[in-house]
């Protein structure tokens, strides 16, 4: 049942990055496919596009078949999102240019914050950083938070995944403490480290360590019982078989909670650096608005989404890296 | 023309003689509970199992044939009773009752040899050094033919092969039994005739105890010295014994005419169509 909620969560999560990256300005384009391409490539090989227009490339001409097969699987899988782009800037312009409207377009953006998108790593002043170090500043905590939170976390889903006791004990405690919400938090953490910072990164490990319990758990519930059995006849201590069995065997799980996880710490971050304040992307935000640079947060939002997408990415590729040939014996 | 061979046939006796037996199930019971429901499962088993032989256990499903290996390899605990391997009891599972699974269960992140190294190392960290634990692991997976895929996943591999890393892998532990939950249920009837070949071939060399069960009378006959045959359940019980009295090295093409072979055929048969046909629970 947890499972099912939390797959359903990691599709919500995959959309909610998708779609701010549908809503960049007409000029950014440019910006946009350098990126887009980076991480189009291994992905076009899921495309079903891809082999067809691959074996053009290789009927014309031998010799540049190679690089044509690379341009073309570029081709096929970026060119219908930016198509899409080009048109929700071209919708996004024409609705925004009226004299009363609330919301910069995309042309003004450019002209007043495009400075940020040309150069994310300036650094004029203690305060006035290019977003590119912000981000870096966000990314740094989330890294120490979620890398905590993959590790007890996956410790606590195995102890409750493995032990009826302690899912007894725990899980109910579990289940009402993750409904919390990530800046509910925040108070505590504050009233406890007397400090922002690890404040922000007590909110991530807290908002991430729940999805990767809970699938941990699920995964190591789903160990199949002749694994256990192979286990037993061999005698492996427990510590063998947390390493030789159960890790790579819930592995599958734990690596979708870690995606989950990741996920929501990018959310939390954001939202607890606005209320923390420092140098974090989210802060820059909460500043922008409150010295009313419009501009400077739909660029802001343009990164966040970027970076999130790409994160998101990172934990699916280390995941299919580490679970390589476990899939269906 | 030729008379029919009378196949000799035991009743198992009830009460069995103390004294020195490889491995004995001594009036074995079990039942399982699951709330206010028991199910007795077995009821009384007595067998006795001498060193080398190659014991099949044959019955309709739901007879408690797996239970009874189960029971045997310490993976589940007898309710009353006792089973004794070289008259020491039997209370958990251990390398020296090596079992081969009916779905192979190899661990599926490892390759061929690694899934057999890992039996190797553990069983034999303390008594050989790394070298000769690689010398034994390729050994036994020279026995069972399947030297040339050692660094295959399991996934790349066919079912007659993982199967034979599964036997690989129990032989590898250098078991006092080995244990096969019907080793070739899962498998074609030609890559089940290979591998039933290799395992009277490796059972011939190495002269090791084994139990199998078995759904195939055919199986059965060509590969054990003796049958169990199991009433069905609930409450089973071993309903006759049959030695198969064929020599060995046995020739399956030699014996798809021989009146010994067909004599036995037919006695397993018999009981299980005849005396003990299969009740449909439902």
């Amino acid at each position: 049942m947890n499972a099912l909620t939390l797959t359903s969560d990691l599709a919500f999560s995959k959309d909610l990055v998708a779609t701010p990256a549908g809503k960049l300005p007409a000029h950014v384009a440019a910006a946009v496919t350098h990126t887009h391409q980076a991480t189009a490539a291994p992905l076009a090989v899921a495309v079903k596009a891809a082999p067809m227009a691959s074996r053009q490339g290789v009927a014309s001409a031998r010799k540049y078949g190679r690089l044509k097969d690379i341009l073309a699987n570029i081709a096929a899988s970026a060119l219908p999102p930016l198509v899409v782009l080009a048109v929700l800037l071209v919708i996004w312009e024409i609705a925004a240019s009226g004299p009363k409207s609330g919301l910069p377009p995309p042309s003004r953006i450019w002209a007043e914050a495009g400075d940020l998108i040309r150069h994310p790593f300036y650094v004029t002043g203690p305060q006035d950083i290019g977003l590119g170090w912000r981000v870096l500043t966000s990314l740094q905590r989330v890294a120490i938070g979620f890398s905590l939170a993959a590790f007890f976390g996956t410790l606590l889903g195995a102890l409750v995944g493995q032990s009826q006791l302690a899912m007894r004990g725990l899980d109910p405690i579990f289940q009402v403490l993750r409904t919390v919400p990530p800046l509910a938090w925040l108070p505590i953490a504050l009233a406890g480290f007397r400090d922002s910072n690890p404040s922000a990164i007590f909110v991530i490990f807290i908002t991430a360590i729940w999805p990767v319990i809970i699938n941990t758990a699920v995964g190591i519930r789903n160990i199949p019982q002749d694994y256990r059995n192979v286990a037993k006849v061999l005698r492996l201590n427990p510590l063998e078989f947390f390493v030789r069995i159960m890790i790579p065997s819930a592995a599958p799980y734990i690596f979708t909670g870690l995606r989950i996880g990741v996920g929501l710490s990018w959310l939390a971050i954001v939202a607890a650096e606005m209320l923390t304040g420092g140098v974090g992307i989210g802060f820059f935000i909460w500043d922008a608005w409150n010295s009313s640079r419009l501009s400077d947060i739909v660029v802001a939002l343009l990164y966040i989404g970027l970076v999130g997408f790409a994160l998101d990415r990172l934990v699916a590729f280390a995941g299919r890296i580490a679970t390589r040939g476990t899939q269906a014996a | 023309m030729i008379a029919p061979v009378e196949p000799k046939m035991h009743t198992v006796s009830k009460a069995l003689l103390p004294g020195r037996s490889f491995l004995k199930l001594d009036h074995v019971d079990k039942t399982f509970t699951r709330g206010a429901a028991v199910t007795e499962v077995l009821k009384d088993v007595c067998l006795t199992i001498e060193e080398g032989e190659f014991v099949s256990i044959i019955g309709h499903s739901g007879c408690g044939k797996s239970t009874m290996l189960n029971l045997i390899a310490g993976l589940t605990p007898v309710t009353s009773g006792v089973v004794f391997l070289e008259d020491r009891e039997v209370r958990e599972p251990g390398p020296d009752r090596a079992v081969v699974f009916q779905n192979h269960s190899l661990l599926p992140w490892l390759t061929v040899y690694d899934n057999v190294r890992m039996a190797v190392d553990k069983v034999f960290s303390a008594v050989k050094s790394k070298a000769e634990r690689h010398d034994w692991t390729m050994h036994n997976l020279d026995l069972v033919q399947i030297g040339h895929a050692v660094q295959k996943r399991p996934s790349e591999i066919s079912g007659g092969m993982k199967q034979r890393v599964g036997i690989a892998r129990a032989l590898a532990m250098e078991p006092k039994v080995m244990l096969m939950d019907e080793p070739f249920g899962a498998l074609d009837a030609l890559t089940r005739a290979h591998l039933q070949d290799s395992v009277m071939e490796i059972h011939a060399r190495l002269g090791n105890t084994a139990i199998m069960i078995t759904h195939d009378v055919d199986e059965a006959v060509l590969l054990s010295d003796r049958i169990v045959m199991m009433t069905n359940g609930p409450a089973a019980c071993i309903g006759e014994i049959l030695t198969v009295d064929l020599e060995r090295p046995r020739k399956r093409l030699d014996l798809v005419a021989d009146p010994a072979y067909i004599g036995y055929r037919e006695a397993v048969l018999r009981f299980l169509y005849e005396r003990h046909s299969y009740v449909e629970a439902a």
